[in-house]
């Protein structure tokens, strides 16, 4: 499988007033080409920060990629100058933000919102060949093209959020990254858009991350799953590793929160306590201060990833303890 | 349990203690951070201390005159120098500067007092009352400030009270479009319901829970709008409407002093100054008392 | 959008008509007999009391108004000036391309030095620009029309000798007028822009045009500003007539025979009738400016101008959500 995407060892760092805050942690993962990756966390855990620096976006100038490497087809994004990545962003790789409301210029119409990506990166054609491309992505994802004349506030939020994927699909990219696509929508809705990025994802061959916190819908879309905590990668694996064999006191924490049609339990189990102050993170595990199953170790020595089974890892002392046992 | 319990307690209380502090000493806090603000305040004590002690301070009387000794330059005697009829110049801006607050203060305080309780009555009620007071807002609004301060104080007159009603028939609107947002921000929310239901009077339910909404955005008004008043107070006596000769005014001063401008300069450079300086610090505390009361606007 | 249009005119009428209120309530409480005052002094009692009968001035209150309006109405008279004895409304006809002129120019000078300056203090927040242009516009916005009149004549008239410092033969003469009126209108209209464009700055849909790999340069002046710009429309209006009532002040320390000159004129006088009419003029005018400001406002900002369009669109929309299975939005 050729690899389209290989983060190594991320850091990100906001300078506040509370003092720098360390949104994103040595965060590593890859992702195969025509393949889907599930980036599934609380808000704040670090995954928003993590898509705006592979387009390199991250809002400056209190925001920082303090360092690691983000290989996109072998080449290393974070060496490239501002020229090169203005290509790459809306062409080679492009982005679905959370809120459709706000992520549409209302002074524009939607039409020239979406000719305006094809134009940006396509040399060759003329006016009317765009605007002919950008009607053809309007009907793509189910508006018709009559309203390419019409403006953002004349849609509802389930169609803005159509108009966006159009955005983000226009010039094919290899990368989608999509981050919370469906949280601010209505359920039904949620059903047709996932629905609809599914089908052009198939169609286009395009790879994508899908950022979430809604392991439902992971478990339609996604191919590998990577769970956040406090801007780190704590549990990696494929479906069935992270839904049958889950090993992080975390990730077990999230599904024992969620109901389960299956199971007959009377309350549902919350993690207790917050996620730690990105300002102020505690030494060894930053979960252990919330762990059910911390040892004495855990908040002394931060653990590493370790693979438990090929492809399957987590950052966990006792989950890496036992699996020790184990061999 | 009982830990666990004492725990809880601890918390609780922790955020009542932070909830204690009311809105104003918050706001307290903010503006103390914000050095310019504090400048600007400062100015202002020094302004305002000044024309309260007018008397104490001047060397000379504000009309004091020895033609002899015209169009001094400052120098140790006068520190301002001395305008065309030999008059300390320094004297007459301490006088004047007790004129200008003056003005500023009482003018705005009316145009903030009458734009208030025009602006509750049409938030509360509502309807034809809101309908027609706006109306009226409309109408004095759509004359501009100063015209309509000039055409006030032509009709009744120069003199000093005159003046003030004039800037503060035009500043009313302001006042009581923004007691009225506020009002009707207020005015839906349930506890406006209960205070009714428990059998509150009108009167009572707008002096306890609705005002105290108000007063951050009347406050910041208030200060910014003394600003505009001692501008067209300055103004109005500049084109001879308001106060008469001989007494001290910033504005008359300058208008005076315009024709000696090319020899005698400090005759009106420095009143403009003392205006300016005014003006300045005024907008200074201004700007940081709106950034301290509401930090979401900045 | 005409709908709207006729909509704003009506609703302007009843305003108009209170300011005419306003101005003739003034006109009554002034002092004087305006018959003495156009005849003099010296004249006969039965001349003054003849002259009362044909001025209508016997009159009760409420009647004396309708003769008033009826007057403005339908013969656009306004009254006579008590030193020219010339219609009021003739006088003041006469200077008003001159006021408009003024005031037009000082507007230009406020946009062209605000808005550039707010765009380049927002975008590059914090920096010495920002806090210099900031420092700039409080002292603007700090001094009174009058005095920076009087000290761009010290500078530039008395020491350098550059610019004329009265008079009104050619533009050279309007130059210190439009920059005494249009500087304190620029600090507002800085402010106004900087604060606008921090705010656009910072949302979503900026963030998703350069996600599509768009220059800097088009995502500050064509996505953020457009939408900057916007609220800053509502602030040159009103700026406007803020400057019909600053050129007041402006005409007189330049010598420029506009409205604003007569009116200070006729107040030394104590003619009345032209400070009144003056007012009454410069108050219509000003309303107009507004409205007009307003339907630019709907013009630019497509939100606005669907509201207006009327129920239209946004049934088609329904129907077609309907379609879709999807709830429209209003």
């Amino acid at each position: 499988m050729e690899k389209i995407l290989d983060i190594e060892n991320l850091n990100v760092e906001f300078k506040s007033d509370r003092g720098i805050v360390k949104a994103v942690n040595n965060v590593s993962f890859q992702l195969n080409k025509g393949e889907t990756i599930g980036l599934v966390g609380e808000t704040g855990a670090g995954k928003t920060t993590t898509a705006l620096s592979i387009m390199n976006l991250v809002p400056g100038p209190h925001g920082k990629i303090k360092s690691g490497e983000i290989k996109f087809e072998g080449e290393d994004l974070l060496k490239k100058n501002e020229k090169e990545m203005r290509k790459i962003r809306g062409g080679k790789i492009s982005m679905i933000f959370q809120d459709p409301m706000t992520s549409l210029n209302p002074v524009v119409t939607v039409g020239d919102q979406i000719a305006e990506v094809i134009k940006l990166h396509s040399e060759k054609k003329s006016r009317s060949e765009i605007k002919t491309k950008a009607k053809q992505m309007l009907e793509l994802v189910g508006i018709p093209s009559s309203r390419y004349d019409d403006y953002p506030h004349q849609f509802s939020g389930g169609m803005k959020q159509r108009v966006v994927i159009a955005i983000a699909l226009a010039c094919n990219p290899e990368l989608l990254i999509a981050d919370e696509p469906t949280t601010a929508l209505d359920v039904t809705i949620q059903a047709q858009v996932l629905e609809l990025m599914a089908k052009l994802k198939k169609e286009l061959k395009t790879s994508m991350i899908l950022i979430t916190h809604d392991l439902g819908v992971v478990a339609g879309e996604c191919d590998h799953v990577a769970i956040m905590y406090a801007g780190e990668i704590v549990e990696y694996g494929n479906l069935k590793d992270i839904y049958k064999e889950t090993k992080h006191p975390y990730t077990i924490g999230l599904f024992r929160s969620i109901p389960n049609i299956d199971k007959k339990d009377d309350r549902l189990v919350p993690i207790p306590g917050l996620m730690p102050d990105p300002a102020n993170l505690p030494e060894g595990c930053y979960f252990a201060p919330r762990c059910s199953m911390k040892m004495p170790e855990c908040e002394k020595n931060h653990p590493q990833p370790v693979e438990i089974t090929p492809g399957h890892y987590c950052r966990c002392l006792k989950v890496q303890k036992e699996a020790e046992k184990n061999e | 349990m009982d830990e666990k319990n004492m725990q809880i307690n601890q918390e609780i209380e922790d955020i009542s203690m932070y909830k204690k502090q009311s809105q104003f000493i918050q706001a307290w806090h903010r503006i103390r951070k914000n050095k310019v603000a504090i400048l600007g305040m400062l100015i202002l004590i020094v302004l305002i201390l000044g024309a309260v002690f007018a008397d104490q301070l001047a060397p000379y009387g504000y009309d004091d005159q020895d033609v002899m000794r015209r169009f001094t330059f400052p120098c140790r005697e006068f520190p301002f120098g001395t305008d065309n009829l030999g008059r300390c110049i320094y004297s007459r801006i301490l006088y004047g500067a007790r004129v200008s607050l003056l003005i500023g203060f009482v003018a705005t305080g009316m145009g903030a007092v009458g734009g208030t309780i025009l602006g509750a009555l049409a938030g509360y009620y509502g309807n034809k009352a809101d309908n027609a007071i706006m109306r009226f807002c409309d109408i004095i609004q759509a004359i501009p400030s100063l015209l309509l301060a000039i055409a006030v104080a032509a009709a009744l007159g120069s003199g000093l009270f005159n003046m003030m009603l004039a800037i503060s028939i035009a500043a009313i609107p302001r006042y009581a479009r923004t007691v009225r947002a506020s009002i009707l921000t207020v005015k839906d929310q349930e506890f406006i319901e209960a205070a009714h239901a428990i059998g509150a009077s009108d009167a009572r339910i707008i002096m306890k829970h609705i005002f105290p909404n108000c007063l951050a955005p009347i406050i910041v008004q208030v200060t910014l709008g003394v600003a505009g008043s001692i501008i067209n107070a300055a103004s109005l006596s500049f084109i001879g409407l308001g106060v008469q000769a001989p007494m001290a005014e910033w504005g008359s001063m300058l208008s005076a002093g315009r024709q000696y401008i090319r020899d005698y300069w400090f005759v009106v450079m420095i009143p403009g100054l003392a205006i300016m300086t005014t003006i300045l610090s005024l907008n200074l505390f201004g700007d940081g008392l709106r950034d301290a009361l509401d930090p979401k606007l900045k | 959008m005409l709908k709207y249009t006729l909509k704003r005119l009506l609703m302007m009428i009843p305003v108009l008509l209170g300011v005419s209120f306003v101005v003739f309530l003034l006109m009554y409480i002034s002092p004087g007999d305006p018959a003495k005052m156009i005849l003099g002094e010296m004249a006969e009692k039965g001349e003054i009391e003849a002259l009362r009968e044909t001025l209508g001035l016997n009159a009760g209150f409420w009647e004396r108004y309708f003769n008033y309006m009826k007057d403005i109405l339908l013969y656009g008279d306004l009254g006579i000036s008590y030193v020219t004895r010339e219609p009021v409304i003739s006088e003041v006809m006469e200077r008003f391309p001159v006021t408009l002129r003024l005031a037009s120019s000082g507007v230009l000078v406020s946009l062209c030095i605000g808005v550039p300056c707010g765009i380049i203090a927002a975008t590059k927040q914090y920096s010495v620009f920002d806090h210099v242009a900031t420092l700039l516009s409080l002292l603007g916005n700090a001094m009174p029309a009058f005095w920076m009149g009087i000290l761009l004549i010290l500078i530039f008239s008395v020491h350098l000798g550059w610019l004329p410092s009265s008079g009104y033969t050619s533009i050279e003469y309007m130059i210190l007028p439009a920059l005494t009126l249009g500087t304190s209108s620029a600090a507002v209209i800085m402010r106004m822009t900087r604060s606008s464009m921090l705010e656009v700055i910072h949302q979503d849909y900026i963030r998703t045009a350069r996600s599509k790999g768009q220059k800097e340069s088009i995502v500050i002046y064509f996505h953020a500003l457009k939408n900057a710009l916007i609220p800053v429309i509502t602030a040159v209006g009103l700026q406007f007539g803020m400057l019909l009532g600053g050129s007041i002040l402006t005409e007189t320390i330049f010598s420029i025979p506009g409205i604003g000159k007569l009116m200070v004129d006729s107040i030394k006088t104590r003619n009345y009738p032209i400070v009144q009419g003056g007012v009454l003029i410069l108050a219509v005018v000003f309303s107009f400016i507004n409205l007009g400001v307003d339907l630019l406002y709907a013009f630019v900002d497509p939100r606005i101008k669907s509201q207006y369009k009327g129920a239209k669109k946004s049934s088609e929309v329904k129907e077609e959500d309907a379609e879709n299975g999807e709830e429209g939005e209003d």
